[in-house]
């Protein structure tokens, strides 16, 4: 799975989770999911599980951890898909 | 210098309903005044052998349900008390013409909205997972739709609330006594408005314990719409059902100062216990505590047993009815032709437990407004107890045109628990 592959289907998981005055034109690699895309925090763990769901991975509390951006998510997937 | 609140008038501005005869305040009006029933035959009941396959349940589209809640707080959503009670809620505050707090909260404007058991279908879904060794699989929404008070959560963050937020429970009581604690704090000045209501979770999980109790009617699964019959000969257990009722309480100047249109003054209210002594129960009420919650209402609100027009009593449509109307017969110092009319709305929606006294209380509050009386249903025959204290002529089975200016509603529960509020029309 591409790079590019794996944005786009995290742009799709991720677009639900944002508040009503964040728009999906508003993500980008660098985007910090709760402190520039204002996603509540509580809501990681869904994205997470969705993640899961999509992807066929399973993310541990230290991926969790290390979530931020959108590009750490992308990483943390390809890492995944690798091994 | 303090200022002596004991006297703030309490009023109605506004309505909202989810009934098993009716979703939205319309829809629900029109259903009680001409006594149609909402009870239906459920074919999961049959699957899983319940004696009772009939009950009452609020039938709600995904289009409706999309008009309150964003497509991310539907994602996972699985309580259905929740989704009745948010309904009924933002519907009474609409209907109240208030508007959303956006930027801050409201620290005069509350809720108190009750509940018996609420997300019982999304814990039966996390018990599944957890059981599985699936823990980390439940998603971050599974405390606040099974929290008690996961339905006052809701709607304060909904309506940005800032006065009191909280959700009491006192069984089959419990929609009234939220009306009585709401009608207090704004009594006492601690708010100026608030969203008083319950609601209640359906559906076999709900129901099971009480088909157990054999205390549901079993004869009527291919007549659903005759099961619930409060008041008859022929009563032989009430029918369950689930739902949400929602009245906006607010203070007279509030509601004055805002053009408010008032629906209903609230001019009493008296909250007790029978102390599961003196023939009182886990499951049956001390007569005694009964009568002397309804006398204390009329205390509180200034008005002898004389003045009441009207009863909406709790009626469930057991053998428990009749020592129902001696109650209130002995506490209202009326019986035979003297005894004022007395219906019960459970004849028509099945009774919807903790969400049962503010459905009834909608229903009330719409009488005194549009000057009806709705008819008592599944009544051909009274209770032949019942005729030993009161005329046949105070149970209406027809729909009366008439003003009534006072109605008693009262609620009992298990837990031996009381609740009455004395309504007034507003002239």
């Amino acid at each position: 799975m591409t790079e590019k592959e794996i944005y786009t289907k995290l742009e799709n998981i991720i677009k639900d989770y944002l508040p009503e005055d964040v728009s999906k034109e508003n993500i980008n690699p660098d985007s910090d999911l709760t402190k520039e895309l204002n996603i509540n925090s509580s809501h990681l763990v869904d994205i997470v599980l969705d993640v899961e769901d999509v992807f066929n991975i399973a993310l541990s509390n230290d991926d969790m951890e290390q979530l931020r951006t959108v590009k750490d998510a992308v990483r943390i997937i390809q890492a995944k898909k690798q091994t | 210098m303090q200022t002596n609140y004991s006297n703030r008038r309490v009023v109605v501005t506004g309505l909202g309903v989810v009934a098993p005869n009716g979703v939205g305040l319309h829809a629900f009006s029109e259903a009680v005044k001409t006594g149609t029933s909402g009870i239906r035959f459920f074919p999961e009941l049959e699957d899983l052998r319940f004696s009772c396959q009939i009950g009452g349940m609020p039938q709600i589209s995904e289009e409706l349900k999309r008009n309150y809640f964003t497509d991310l707080q539907l994602k996972n959503f699985n309580s259905s008390g929740i989704l009745y009670g948010v309904i009924a809620g933002m519907d009474a505050w609409k209907h109240a013409g208030l508007n959303t707090n956006k930027d801050k909260p409201d620290f005069d404007a509350g809720t108190i909205f009750g509940v018996g058991t609420l997300g019982v279908d999304k814990y039966r879904e996390s018990i599944h997972l957890i059981d599985a060794g699936k823990t980390r699989r439940l998603g971050s929404t599974s405390v606040q739709q099974t929290m008690s008070s996961g339905v006052s959560a809701y709607l304060g963050g909904m309506l940005g609330l800032g006065n009191i937020v909280t959700s009491n429970s006192s069984a089959c009581t419990t929609g009234t006594e939220a009306i009585a604690l709401a009608y207090e704090r704004i009594k006492t000045g601690k708010a100026q408005c608030i969203l008083a209501g319950s609601t209640s979770d359906g559906g076999p999980y709900v129901w099971a314990g009480f088909d157990a109790m054999r205390i549901l009617p079993h004869g009527f699964n291919e007549d659903p719409k005759k099961g619930s019959q409060p008041l008859s000969a022929n009563a032989s257990g009430f029918v369950p059902g689930c739902g949400a009722g929602a009245l906006v309480l607010e203070s007279l100047e509030s509601a004055e100062s805002r053009g408010a249109t008032i629906y209903a003054e609230i001019i009493g209210a008296a909250i007790n216990s029978g102390g599961q002594r003196s023939g009182g129960s886990m499951t049956a009420p001390n007569p005694i505590a009964v009568q002397r919650c309804i006398t204390e209402a009329l205390q509180n609100a200034g008005i002898s047993g004389k003045n009441v027009d009207a009863i909406n009593g709790h009626l469930t449509a057991t053998t428990k009815d009749a020592e129902e109307i001696e109650n209130w017969s002995r506490a209202l110092g009326r019986e035979g032709s003297d005894f004022p009319f007395i219906n019960s709305l459970k004849g028509m929606t099945g009774h919807c437990l903790s969400a049962s006294g503010s459905i009834e209380a909608v229903a009330t509050v719409l009488q005194l407004h549009e000057n009806f009386l709705f008819p008592n249903i599944n009544c051909e025959e009274i209770h032949p107890d019942i005729l030993k204290v009161i005329d046949a002529e105070s149970i209406p089975r027809m729909r009366k045109n008439i003003v009534v200016n006072t109605i008693a509603k009262a609620s009992f529960g298990f837990g031996d628990v009381n609740a009455c509020l004395i309504f007034k029309k507003k002239i």
